[in-house]
């Protein structure tokens, strides 16, 4: 059996599953959509990369990042849980050695990481809002009848793209209806769309920051032609496109499970095997009345046994798992 | 009188012995929940700063229990906090209570209306020597509360068994809490310093060192800033906050203080932005000088002395060669953001740190 590190990325819109072999190439690799449902999505996930290598890879390590990587962690049994930051930054660096500011945008989140010498040195989140994001350039999509996949295609055949307001979302979305209802071009409002969502990003997260090339531009929304292009345009050179661009978390964290793995001596995963995609999940959550912070607990049972409470400050249930 | 006062940290102990020693019966407002954000955000304007509205969902559930009146202190310079007694005023009226709101302003910048103030919570038949000893007893135990509060944020980040400390720190405020004179304060601290320090420790464990800055609300209560000290104290991170309320009244209320801090920031920033913008600056570069390896930055929302220290900090950043992080805070009560982005400073923390030696990524992990 050949050794496999799996990597889980379980995030607001996607969960992705990456399994690297010893040479850290890339042998198999899930995306799917996690419907506000991590913990299916995660056993759907396992199902998928289990009927694809099962029987010939033997996971050595597992590590889980995105917003539910402790939830993931849990559900999994995970030997390394990270932020998706770090967990980025790192796939970045193994695919395009000397990168020097990765662009992130996902469904719910888009950061910039800049590094220097191969280290994270600044980093920064959208916070308060989700302008520029996935999710928001979905929407427009659905609101205009024109399949997300499409949506770049069109962009690129815009010849006169128009201006929209890119500070807020919800005054984009006004400001396109207002646009198309004064009679322009579906194309033209869609490249305008995309030149505000980067510009609103570069001057939001990367505010303050120095960019400096070369460029990596990673997550769902590098698919999208459009968004690359007004990119391009923006920075004066083009942004580097790696080939796993959409699982870079994944990626990213089973890079780091691979060494975890390698660094310890006599280290064994935790991992519960691909059978965790069969097994019985429930979540539920209760409000401590221990003291007045009034935590919001969550447990997880597995199988009718409970496996983990997390979500309180002071330890008095996470301490019982 | 029943009076009530913005409930912020640990400071509640004080004002309730202060207040009920000057013949008052202190109202406590319950520690902000969601229920107080509840309240607090559906009567305050939209565009108003998490604090204000806290603050007011508190006063809210302060009335219910029966306060009618509110102590509060004031803003320096230009911020909008300045406003915001005068505001909470009016839109208490608006709801139908008619509620008196104290405002004690910094005495230093006017002891003439200080003191008009302060003469409404004074009873007539407290005389000038009883009342200096019952603010000295407050002045005491708000001492003991902030050293002791310091010393357990020395211990728990180094603590063996999780949660151990936050335990016992809050038994050594009910013992401050119950004790009433400045012999029975000063045994309770030499208590509470003896159940700290009996907590067992990792004395070897190497800790990355983060100073905490910002607004003075956000910065000290942990309801709206996620616990962040705690959080990175779990984190391994010795976290050190730049404000405690004891300093800040000395500084601002008994001497003019803060003047290294100021002294600091002025290569950067040499006006009052208003609130605690330029403390900001100048806080981040005395970190840099003690050789913290990291700031994290707590602001409102929308709070623009916050934001413009904000624009000036990656110049102290990069001159220094200190990263800083900036929270923007607001209503939302969830975890997962703040955590997310903790972790990630503290891991580019950890990488500068070991530039030098190999470093690796994986070195340290919170599952």
């Amino acid at each position: 059996m050949e050794s496999g590190y799996l990597g889980i990325d379980v995030g607001s819109v996607s969960t992705n599953l990456v399994v690297i072999g010893s040479e850290a190439d890339v042998l198999a690799s899930v995306y799917i959509r996690t419907q506000g449902n991590p913990i299916g999505a995660i056993q759907r996930g396992l199902i998928m990369v289990a009927e694809e290598l099962a029987d010939r890879v033997e996971i050595k390590a597992v590590g889980t990042t995105g917003s539910a990587r402790n939830l993931a962690g849990v559900v999994v049994g995970a030997d390394l849980v990270k932020n998706e930051i770090t967990a980025h930054a790192v796939a970045s660096i193994h695919s395009v050695p000397g990168v020097k500011t990765i662009f992130e945008i996902g469904g719910q989140d888009s950061k910039i990481i800049i590094l220097r010498d191969g280290i994270v040195t600044d980093f920064a989140m959208n916070t308060v809002c989700a302008a520029g994001t996935g999710s928001f350039l979905e929407h427009q999509a659905t609101r205009l009848g024109i399949p997300i996949e499409k949506f770049g295609e069109l962009a690129l055949a815009a010849k006169n793209p128009v201006r929209i307001a890119g500070r807020c979302t919800v005054f984009a979305e006004s400001d396109m209806i207002h646009k198309q209802q004064t009679g322009h071009r579906v194309e033209d409002i869609i490249a305008g769309l995309c030149e505000a969502l980067v510009r609103n990003y570069l001057n939001n997260v990367g505010k303050g920051k120095e960019l400096l090339p070369p460029f990596v531009f990673q997550g769902g929304v590098a698919a999208n032609a459009g968004i690359r292009a007004a990119f391009t345009k923006a920075l004066g050179t083009e942004a580097i496109v790696p080939e796993h661009y959409m699982v870079m978390g994944a990626l990213g964290v089973a890079l780091l499970a691979k060494e975890e793995a390698e660094s310890r001596h006599g280290f064994a995963t935790a991992f519960r095997g691909f059978a965790a995609g069969k097994l019985q999940y429930q979540v539920g959550s209760f409000e401590c009345e221990g003291c007045p912070n009034r935590c919001e607990v969550v447990n997880l049972r597995m199988e009718g046994k409970t496996l983990a409470y997390w979500g309180d400050r002071c330890g008095k249930w996470s301490n019982l798992s | 009188m029943r009076i009530t006062f913005p409930y912020m940290g640990h400071s509640h102990w004080v004002f309730r012995q202060l207040l009920s020693e000057l013949g008052h019966e202190p109202i406590v407002p319950p520690s902000p929940t969601k229920r107080t954000l509840d309240y607090g955000t559906r009567y305050s304007p939209e565009f108003a700063c998490i604090p204000f509205k806290v603050l007011l969902g508190s006063y809210l559930e302060a009335i219910e229990l029966g306060a009618e009146a509110v102590v509060t202190t004031g803003g320096v310079g230009p911020c909008r906090a300045g406003y915001y007694a005068p505001l909470h005023q009016r839109i208490l009226a608006d709801l139908g209570y008619e509620i008196d709101i104290i405002v004690l302003e910094p005495p230093l910048r006017n002891m003439k209306e200080f003191y008009r103030q302060l003469r409404k919570l004074i009873p007539p038949g407290i005389g000038i020597g009883n009342l200096l000893c019952i603010l000295h007893r407050a002045w005491v135990k708000l001492n003991a509360i902030d050293h002791l509060e310091r010393l357990s944020h020395q211990i728990r980040p180094r603590e063996l068994e999780r949660g151990r400390t936050t335990r016992v720190f809050r038994k050594c405020l009910e013992l401050i809490g119950a004790a009433r004179t400045v012999s029975e304060i000063n045994v309770a601290r030499e208590e509470g310093v003896r159940l700290l320090t009996e907590i067992p420790i990792d004395r070897e464990k190497e800790l990355l060192k983060i100073g905490i800055i910002g607004e003075i609300y956000v910065v000290l209560e942990p309801f709206i800033n996620h616990n962040v000290q705690i959080l990175l104290e779990g984190m391994g991170v010795l976290a050190d906050r730049s404000i405690y309320l004891a300093d800040w009244v000395r500084g601002n209320a008994l001497v003019p203080g803060e003047k290294d801090i100021k002294r600091a920031a002025r290569p950067y920033l040499k006006e009052l932005v208003g609130g605690h913008g330029l403390n900001s600056i100048g806080e981040t570069v005395l970190y840099a000088r003690r050789g913290f390896d990291g700031v994290v930055q707590l602001a409102p929302f929308a709070c623009i002395p916050e934001i413009v220290a904000k624009s000036i900090i990656p110049s102290v950043s990069r001159k220094l060669g200190i990263p800083v992080l900036t929270l923007f805070l607001d209503e939302q009560t969830g975890e997962a953001g703040i955590k997310t982005r903790l972790e990630a400073f503290v891991d580019l923390l950890l990488q500068k740190k070991r530039k030098g030696a190999g470093a690796q990524w994986n070195q340290v992990t919170w599952a």
